[in-house]
């Protein structure tokens, strides 16, 4: 078209657009001026006024088919057509709102169940940290130790080499998580930070609004740059916005810290699961670590971090150079590095943060929303085929009329489309209102709340709006399919002669039942799988009691003790403690087991054991105080506990654990054998059984423990074995610490039992996940095999009253009508527990002891399964008795 | 009887582009001028006359207006563009051409 044909037809085009009623007004008016005309010159023929009107509008052939020729003439342009089928879709979806409202819904829930669970992929998998730039580009930095699966933290020295050394990263740096109790004014509270390396900020490419990030040697000495860059939210809430907060002072663990940065708005940190309020320095690692001064240390693995790697550089290619780098570190320092070596991640496999332990969750849930999706789908499908029929007379009327394929295609397709645009914008409501429902899984942990956001991106947009493409292709070609079958004559002359066609109809729908069941079935199945290694894991034994044994800690480190002062302090409360009525016993320890805290580790030598030439054993150990053992209730099979005399002056002893003691000594004696540890030779004292360490699903390991006297710290935690209930020794335990110092606050106080489900809550999180969407499974196959059984009983009320009239009792079409639902159920069943003897082996890390072919939990299914269809087939079938026979054969 | 099937496809909208160079007429006029011309040999009935003009209103040939027809009615009136005009030569040339390829067919004396 060229630009004058343009300038000519746009107005045109334009009011016949906006102002459509008033051009075909236009035309009438037209057409109505040439019959007037008409009639005049019939009327001076000598016609009567009747024969010049009749002849006028005969010459001329019908005003309506001229009207609509003109307006064929003008022409449809795209839109025109798209905005009349829009309009006519609206009407229609109007005229059924029932279909309407329950097409979306189920729509709303599939798109909705996925686009919650790939914003939550997004924003804990792919796209963690949405204010760093080019994330992409980052990888997890760890360690690993041979034999050891998964990764390690490691050592500052040896991040350094690697930062000098690594070619192919742009920025190799370090974060690793800490806390402290902030106390602004009167107020107490924790705060979640970390400690980094210098170019942090840099690295990642965020810099503060205010002041300034860290300059580079700020993370070298010890102790020697108390400066703390602060978040956004800590600042408004804490420091209520102070503009001139930069340079102010702040008492961090006892040791004022200058205020140097705020960081901008929506910036948490890099670690998923917890949002980070400040950063220091890694200069300032011991006044937040335990374990001393450690940037020296080679064989203190403590460090986190990342690296950036420089454009178009491969992860393989950065992984073989670091490694190279790893290699050349344990040839130059055996000692500390042997077995050792570097790795790289891509962030969603980040072993060291939430990421790694929601990622067998995560990876579970995208295959059950998928099925949600399948079986929404399949809801819709079977009501598209409802309605299909209902329409059956429309589309051979417009067909009749004219219509040709294409364009009843594409008005079905608009409908398709207007429903799935309904389902996909209620579905991403549903998940931006479910973006933060993640972390609200979780048992708070003192106080704070972790924080796992959904981040609903381009990426979660663009995957809602594919769903929305498919579904409006299934909601525009299944009415389209069934359409094209449409016999026209056939369909015209009565509604329900077309028996094939009933009866193909009937089997899709049949078909898309035993879809929808199979798959509720596998849901449901995995879902019990899941409950039951829930049951297991929380009543399996540690090894240690954990009913009636607390566990707390008091904040010495953030009040500033030194070491002196902590030992009295311990000492004074330790007796005030066991005089507390109803405690049997108590004992400190570094690190509670399955807390939150990471056991030390240390490369050992044993007397009389040959390592492997390449075999460094490390092997993680606990500083635990007298009585430990009887507090824990963890048995000693041979030898004896640490006692009081066990102290810095007495000669170094051990406790080794029974993996140990089968390991190292080949399952001899080890009392009085020495072991190496940190350098120095202990004597073994005593063995202890096995217990969990870390996790409820680790393995036996080796493990071992030194008195804290002889290697102490300033803030252990606090174990009390006590017959009071919780309440009453977590008051007692808080007036006995204010009786030695009112300044000192207590932590949480909880049972080990609390503690051993807050390590487990991923696997809680897995099923209350799964469990929900199982049970919207559920409902969904529900709906639909109410609906096949509904309708199948509206289409037989002839036979069902033929029956009636033939003595058939009330009991008999009852039974009959369920027995139809059943057969569907059982042939889902069947499908489903094929299809599920496959699947719920992926369950795989999410499973404790339980078998994925476990019987009880296929036949727990199919009992819901069964009370399911009873329930969704009980409506229809007593609808079916209340059939009156009179009635349904006269008609 | 609204499709002018003996009608050489093109030829009505070349007919209506004619009347209309002359001077713009609203559709009642065009319809008695056609029927003038032509002396109803083409045949061309009115049903087939307000989709013609409509379409060629589409192409940007002619534009219309809505004016006064005389004793006090309003009448929408048709009037060439200059795009039409041109369309008008062009279709007047190859008609030319056509028909004179015709005609001297026709008039070939058998031998």
């Amino acid at each position: 078209m060229s630009f004058e044909q343009w300038f000519y037809t746009l107005p045109l085009r334009w009011r016949q657009w906006c102002r459509g009623k008033q051009v075909d007004q236009e035309l009438r008016d037209e057409l109505r001026d040439h019959l007037e005309h008409q009639i005049q010159v019939n009327l001076e023929k000598g016609m009567s006024m009747e024969d010049a009107r009749h002849e006028a509008s005969r010459a001329l052939g019908g005003v309506t088919q001229i009207e609509q020729q003109c307006r064929d003439a003008r022409g449809h342009s795209f839109i025109e057509n798209a905005i009349q089928d829009l309009r006519y879709g609206f009407r229609q979806l109007f005229r059924s709102p029932g279909f309407s409202i329950l097409t979306i819904l189920c729509l709303t829930l599939g798109i909705g169940a996925n686009a919650a669970v790939f914003s939550w992929v997004e924003g804990i998998l792919f796209r963690p940290y949405p204010a760093v730039a080019h994330q992409e580009q980052l990888l997890a930095l760890g360690g690993t130790a041979r034999g050891v699966p998964g990764g390690e933290p490691t050592s500052w020295p040896d991040f350094l080499d690697l930062q000098r050394n690594c070619t192919l990263c742009d920025a190799v740096f370090v974060t690793k998580i800490t806390g402290t109790t902030l106390s602004i004014g009167d107020h107490a509270e924790v705060a979640t930070g970390s400690i980094v390396s210098a170019n942090y900020f840099d690295a990642i490419g965020v810099h503060p609004i205010l002041g300034r990030g860290f300059e580079p040697g700020e993370d070298v000495g010890s102790n020697s740059h108390p400066l703390v860059v602060i978040s956004y939210d800590l600042w408004q809430k804490r420091f209520k916005g102070d503009p001139q907060i930069v340079g102010k002072m702040q008492r961090l663990n006892n040791f004022p810290h200058t205020i140097i940065g705020v960081m901008p708005e929506g910036f948490y940190g890099t670690f998923v699961g917890w949002a980070m309020n400040f950063w220091v320095p890694a200069s300032m690692e011991e006044t937040f670590e335990s374990g001393g001064y450690k940037l020296e240390d080679r064989g203190a693995r403590w460090i986190e971090g990342y690296v950036r790697l420089k454009p178009g550089v491969s992860r393989a290619q950065a992984q073989d150079e670091v490694s190279a780098i790893g290699t050349r570190l344990e040839a130059n320092y055996p000692a500390t590095n042997r077995g050792r070596n570097l790795k790289l991640w891509p962030l969603w496999q980040t072993p060291f943060n939430n990421a790694h332990t929601l990622l067998p969750t995560l990876q579970i849930m995208t295959a059950v929303v998928a099925f949600v999706l399948l079986i929404a789908c399949a809801n819709v499908g079977n009501l598209l085929l409802v309605r299909s029929f209902a329409r059956r007379h429309e589309m051979s009327v417009r067909m009749a009329i004219g219509a040709n394929g294409r364009r009843l295609l594409k008005q079905l397709l608009t409908e398709g489309l207007i429903l799935a645009a309904f389902g996909a914008a209620g579905g991403l409501l549903l998940a931006y209102w479910c973006r933060h429902a993640l972390a609200l899984l979780f048992p708070r942990r003192s106080g704070t709340m972790m924080y796992l956001p959904g981040q609903i991106d381009w990426h979660v947009m663009l995957l809602s709006a594919g769903i929305c493409v498919l579904a409006t292709l299934v909601l525009g070609l299944v009415p389209a399919f069934q359409a094209r079958g449409i016999d026209l004559a056939g369909a015209l002359k009565a509604e329900s002669s077309n028996v094939t066609m009933a009866r193909r109809r009937a089997w899709m729908r049949s078909g898309l039942v035993v879809f929808q069941v199979c798959l509720s079935f596998i849901l449901l199945a995995g879902a019990v799988l899941l409950l039951e290694s829930l049951q297991k894991i929380r009543t399996a034994s540690p090894g240690f009691s954990t009913s009636r044994v607390v566990e707390t800690g008091v904040s010495l480190v953030a009040a500033g003790y030194d070491a002196q002062r902590s030992k009295t302090f311990q000492d004074e409360l330790m007796e005030r403690v066991r005089a507390l009525p109803g405690v049997e016993s108590a004992a400190y320890a570094r690190v509670t087991p399955l807390g939150y805290g990471s056991f030390s580790s240390t490369p050992i030598a044993v007397d009389g054991y040959q390592p492997a030439p390449d075999e460094q054993p490390s092997i993680d150990y606990n500083e635990v105080g007298p009585a430990y053992f009887a507090t824990l209730g963890i048995p000693l099979a041979l030898g004896r506990e640490f006692t009081r005399a066990d102290d810095e002056n007495a000669p170094l002893v051990a406790i080794v654990n029974r993996t140990m003691q089968a390991r190292y000594w080949g399952g001899q004696d080890p009392i009085g054998r020495r072991l190496q540890v940190k350098g120095k030779w202990a004597v073994v004292v005593g063995v202890a059984a096995d217990s969990k360490y870390e996790s409820m699903r680790e393995d036996p390991k080796p493990f071992f423990y030194v008195p804290l006297l002889q290697e102490f710290v300033r803030g252990p935690r606090l174990n009390v074995r006590t017959t009071e209930p919780l309440q009453s020794i977590s008051a007692g335990l808080l007036r006995e610490v204010h009786a030695l110092d009112a300044n000192l606050a207590l932590y949480e106080t909880i049972t080990l039992q609390e503690q051993v489900d807050r390590s487990t809550s991923p696997q809680l999180v897995a099923v209350t996940l799964v469990s929900i969407l199982a049970g919207l499974a559920l409902l969904l196959a529900a709906i639909g095999l109410y609906g096949v059984m509904s309708y199948a009983v509206a289409q037989s009320m002839r036979e069902l009253g033929l029956r009636i009239a033939l003595g058939a009792s009330s009991a008999d079409l009852l039974r009959l009508v369920i027995s139809r639902g059943l057969r569907l159920t059982a042939g889902g069943v069947f499908l489903g527990a094929v299809a599920g003897l496959v699947l719920t082996r992926l369950l795989g890390k999410l499973l404790y002891n339980v078998s994925p072919y476990d019987p009880r939990a296929f036949g727990a299914a199919l009992a819901v399964m069964t009370i399911t269809t009873l329930a969704a087939c009980f409506f229809p079938g007593w609808r079916a008795t209340r059939a009156d026979p009179a009635r349904v054969l006269r008609d | 009887m609204s499709k002018p099937s003996d009608l050489v496809q093109g030829t009505l909208d070349m007919l209506i582009l004619k009347i209309l160079a002359l001077e713009p007429h609203n559709g009642w006029a065009i319809s008695q001028r056609l029927q003038q011309i032509s002396s109803d040999v083409l045949g061309v009935s009115d049903g087939s006359l307000y989709p013609a003009l409509h379409k060629l209103e589409r192409r940007g040939w002619i534009t219309a207006q809505w004016k006064s027809s005389g004793n006090n009615r309003r009448a929408k009136f048709y009037s060439l563009t200059r795009l039409g005009r041109k369309q008008l030569e062009k279709e007047t040339a190859n008609w030319n051409r056509i028909s004179t390829a015709i005609s001297g067919i026709v008039k070939l004396k058998e031998a």
